[in-house]
């Protein structure tokens, strides 16, 4: 199936939901005078498309748009999840302190407009469209970063952003301008085609691929273009915080498996890829996981503040993500796809939290969470702690089965090290994560300490995610089915 | 009966969620609760007891269930001769420990609501007989044993808890790689435990000593063996008591076990290659090394928490030889262990409770104040340092008449660590029980009913199994000679 751009657009319902819904939003801003209705509105148009997305999950894999974006069940298990995390996203905001004193139409029109440009770098099938949506993204995440105007660390964090960002972006499209001077095309199946049977110059085409993944790299916070996170994660609203940490970064993995598997590897019969174009990316995959998730454990390590622990957290787990992408199997894809779900909940859960301690005592240090559990927070730090060891990899939850996949992925392959490596970093991480829930049962409070209630609202999204985290580390076989499902691109 | 294992793991854990479900105030049903939750495997064990088939080898009470059918991961238990004397002290030790810990007051219900979840885990690392449903048990053990160190113990708890953990996981990730090779190695790809010791010749001999090595590692860090061995002191000490009982009694066996159950069931020619310079070697070691540190510990704790590892270099080296007699006797020195080294933290719980504080030389002649509690003291102390007529007296000799037939010189080394623990064991007595009566303790309570009451069937199986141990050996003998016949071709 290859459509035609009018003919395309019965199969994007979901994308021009969402885009009716960033307008809609926009112009009710200057009808409304109860601003959270914008927040309520902004809710129900992503939610009804997400439920277009998985009314459409079923059909037929394809080409939209003359081969711009592709219809296939990988885009729809990322779309899917982006929608949710937008979902979780726009919930936390309508409970936030943080979010209350900003301009309200802006923040969620732009909100639902970032999940768009996630929902087409998902769908990307063209090196033109995957950069179009990057920076729809990425211009996006940075005008939210900074909402809180006047918060000085917001603006440092948004300037950050941006420059970074820019950076990597140039460097990117520079890539992909070698990419199309190789090749002659923009589409990643004739990229890969064209790779596969031309005789380029294997430094060249060396170039072009670390300079786009460097574009890549940066989206999902890979060292060496990490340095952006803490500053970002610490200085933008927590709701945002939380939607960058699982969406962003999902959307830059789902890019970067697209790119790399149909763009520039071969699928064989029995599941297995291997990679066509001379260049050992997975080799370059296994480096820069293991030096990721070593570096964001080791520097997480010694942080105070709770936002920027959880930067460097999200660091290493965007290591142990790589750990699937390097593993050229289908096994490899669908471990990264149960981790994202996984992800998904135990982070979004963590960030949830912080939220809500912040929204009573403003303090987002760990030395404010001291006693939590024993001031009124027992429910948030038995919640906190179920999130904190799920990320750990502790069973029985659903971190551990997400980790467990991507192991397993790994040792099959009998990558030994690589596997050794993520054990270790689990063991390291323990410490920090630990050192947070010490915080919350083992200190007891001085006495000073704001007392944390969790209201309704938030409350229903924690003890979600909280049944969820250990339900789907009980029993997990719906979303293991799921993501095998998920894990096959269409490549025409 | 149907679903006898399932019944003896899950009753805990509906315990647990009655426990969450009690207002926070109410302290006694919320104990009377947790007592209840454990009768019922205390009850099952001993029918399982009566029950279990002592001329078959194999696993009996077998439930066997999919559970993750894509990756063939199953619902998969059952006990054989080893499993089921695991099972026994796991039910009766979680029993007695309800009832050791009812002087608990802060945090009533998180305490008993953990500590069935523990109880729950143990049990199921024993009985899982899918890799994967074993390493779940067994990392889920973790969690509330991070909490009962870390929220109830004593002044160093934070650093206690937090070594305990980071330890063990250590363990247990390398253990989760293994498990991984172990599944990718066969075809059709399985965690069945069964299956895998099948096919255990199958596996490349370079591979098999990595798999050895690292799953060794995990094991060697629960038992625990030197160098891997000092978060034990640290978790001991700062333990409840009743938590210390736990740790020593049945969390140190599972590194026994598990090097048992899968190193030597799974990975026999490794095993026959490495067990001197493992097991061994380093189990000699633990015992003169062990006795030596207890020797030189003022604190009573430490002094059993030392003992602790001298007594598991018993098991170490029984399991090394490959002789009938000396595994045997290294299955009977775990359980044995597990009553002794029960009662001794019992009793220095007792003390503690009493004085506040440890110091073996603040007291003196305790024994015309305390006459009961010296009495059941001198009893464990004389079981600890292998007294005729005591239960660990007959596993220790059935160790050494094993070891001496393979490693003389070990087994001279590792026998003359009977004088030091008799030493230090003795001059402990002495210093504490006899001689000159320590007037500000003159007015110390006698041990009270319900501490007796936890001692009480702990000291009749010491008697018991010192006179009669073949109703333990009975019904593991079968079990451990099929486990034993594994190795044997590669010696």
């Amino acid at each position: 199936m290859n459509l035609s751009n009018v003919d395309s657009l019965p199969h994007v319902l979901p994308e021009l939901t969402l885009v009716a819904t960033a307008i809609v939003v926009l112009v009710a801003d200057l009808a409304v005078t109860r601003k959270h209705w914008l927040g309520d509105l902004a809710l129900v148009g992503v939610a009804v498309s997400a439920l277009l997305v998985a009314a459409n999950a079923g059909g037929p894999s394809g080409w939209l748009f003359s081969q711009m974006i592709v219809h296939d069940p990988f885009a729809v298990f990322f779309k899917l999840l982006f929608a949710l995390a937008a979902i979780a996203a726009l919930w936390m905001s309508l409970g936030s302190r943080e979010v209350e004193g900003v301009s309200q139409g802006e923040y969620y029109a732009l909100l639902v407009a970032a999940t768009l440009g996630m929902y087409l770098m998902a769908a990307a099938a063209n090196l033109l469209m995957a950069y179009l949506a990057l920076e729809l993204v990425s211009l996006t995440s940075y005008v939210l970063t900074g909402f809180r105007r006047h918060d000085r660390r917001g603006g440092e964090a948004a300037l950050k952003y941006l420059i970074y960002g820019g950076v990597a972006s140039g460097m990117m499209i520079y890539g992909m301008s070698w990419i199309y001077g190789l090749t002659g095309t923009m589409d990643f199946i004739r990229i890969s085609v064209s790779v596969l049977n031309g005789q380029h110059d294997r430094l060249t085409l060396f170039v072009a691929l670390l300079l786009t993944l460097t574009g890549l790299g940066y989206k999902v916070a890979a060292v060496p273009f990490h340095m952006w996170v803490p500053d970002v994660y610490t200085g933008a609203p927590i709701p945002i915080a939380a939607f960058l940490s699982v969406a962003s970064k999902a959307a830059g993995f789902a890019l970067l498996l697209r790119f790399f598997y149909p763009g520039l590897s071969s699928l064989a019969a029995d599941g297995t890829w291997a990679y066509v174009s001379g260049v050992d990316w997975p080799r370059l995959g296994l480096v820069l996981s293991m030096v990721t998730m070593t570096l964001g454990n080791l520097a997480a390590l010694s942080q105070r503040n709770l936002k920027r622990l959880l930067a460097y957290s999200s660091i290493a787990h965007a290591g142990y993500m790589l750990m699937g992408f390097v593993v050229l199997s289908n096994d490899g894809i669908r471990a990264v796809l149960f981790y994202m779900a996984a992800y998904y909940i135990m982070n979004l859960g963590a960030f949830l939290v912080v939220m809500i301690v912040a929204n009573a005592t403003g303090s987002e240090d760990i030395e404010g969470y001291r006693g939590l559990a024993w001031r009124g927070g027992a429910v948030p730090a038995v919640a906190m702690t179920l999130f904190l060891f799920s990320l750990t990899g502790l069973p029985p939850l659903v971190g551990f089965i997400g980790k467990f996949y991507l192991f397993a992925a790994v040792v099959q392959q009998q990558l030994y090290l690589l596997a050794v490596v993520g054990v270790l970093n689990s063991v390291v991480s323990l410490y920090y994560y630990a050192r947070v829930v010490r915080t919350m049962f083992l200190d007891f409070p001085v006495g000073d300490e704001a007392r944390v209630r969790v209201g309704i609202h938030n409350g229903l999204l924690l003890w979600g995610l909280s049944v969820a985290a250990i339900v789907l580390g009980i029993y997990w076989a719906p979303l293991i089915a799921l993501a095998d499902r998920s894990a096959k691109f269409f490549m025409g | 009966m149907d679903h006898l294992l399932s019944w003896m793991i899950f009753t805990p854990v509906a315990g647990m969620a009655a426990i969450l479900c009690l207002p926070s105030r109410a302290h006694a049903p919320i104990k009377w609760t947790a007592a209840a939750a454990t009768v019922p495997p205390l009850l099952l064990g001993v029918w399982l007891f009566v029950n279990f088939d002592r001329a078959d080898p194999g696993f009996q009470f077998v439930e066997h269930y999919k559970w993750i059918p894509s990756y063939n991961i199953e619902y998969f238990l059952g006990v054989d001769g080893l499993s089921i004397a695991m099972v026994l002290l796991t039910a009766l030790l979680s029993f007695l420990c309800i009832f050791a810990s009812w002087g608990i007051e802060k945090g009533v219900k998180g305490y008993f609501a953990l500590f069935l979840l523990l109880d729950a885990a143990m049990m199921g690392v024993f009985v899982a007989l899918d890799f994967f449903l074993f390493y779940i048990f067994w990392e889920v053990m973790l969690l509330p044993m991070y909490f009962l160190i870390g929220i109830w113990g004593g002044p160093r708890r934070e650093y206690a808890a937090i070594k305990f953990f980071l330890y063990t996981l250590l363990g247990s990730v390398l253990m989760l790689i293994v498990m991984l090779a172990l599944y990718f190695s066969q075809t059709p790809h399985t965690f069945d435990m069964t299956k895998l010791m099948a096919a255990h010749g199958t596996y490349a001999y370079g591979l098999q000593v990595a798999l050895w090595v690292a799953l060794f590692i995990g094991f060697a860090i629960k038992i625990p063996a030197f160098p891997f061995h000092t978060w034990l002191p640290d978790a001991h000490v700062e333990a409840p008591t009743a938590i210390s009982v736990i740790l020593a009694g049945i969390l140190l066996k599972m590194g026994a076990y598990g090097i048992l159950r899968i190193n030597y069931g799974i990975l026999p020619e490794a095993t026959a290659d490495l067990a001197f310079y493992f097991l061994g070697a380093l189990g000699a070691f633990n015992i003169v090394y062990g006795a030596l540190c207890a020797m030189a510990q003022t604190d009573l704790k430490k002094l059993v928490a030392y003992s602790s590892i001298s007594h598991m270099g018993y098991v170490m080296l029984g399991m090394a030889s490959f002789t009938a007699i000396g595994i045997d006797g290294a299955v009977l020195q775990m359980f044995n262990h597990g009553t002794v080294t029960a009662m001794l933290f019992l009793l220095v719980g007792v003390i503690y409770d009493r004085a506040h504080h440890r110091e073996i030389d603040g007291f003196g002649g305790l024994a015309a104040v305390m006459p009961v509690y010296t009495g059941v003291t001198a009893l464990a102390f004389f079981a600890a340092l292998g007294l005729p007529g005591l239960s660990a007296f007959v596993s220790e000799v059935l160790v050494l008449l094993g070891a001496w037939q393979k490693y003389p010189v070990l087994t001279a080394i590792g026998a003359s660590a009977v004088v030091l623990t008799a030493g230090y064991l003795l001059w402990t007595m002495q210093r504490m029980f006899l001689g000159a009566r320590n007037e500000k303790y003159a007015g110390l309570p006698e041990i009270n009913g319900r501490e007796l009451f936890t001692l009480a069937p702990l000291a009749a199986i010491v008697v018991v199994l010192g006179v009669y141990p073949q109703a333990m050996l009975d019904l593991m003998r079968a079990s451990l000679h099929s486990i034993n016949q594994m190795v044997q071709p590669y010696l």
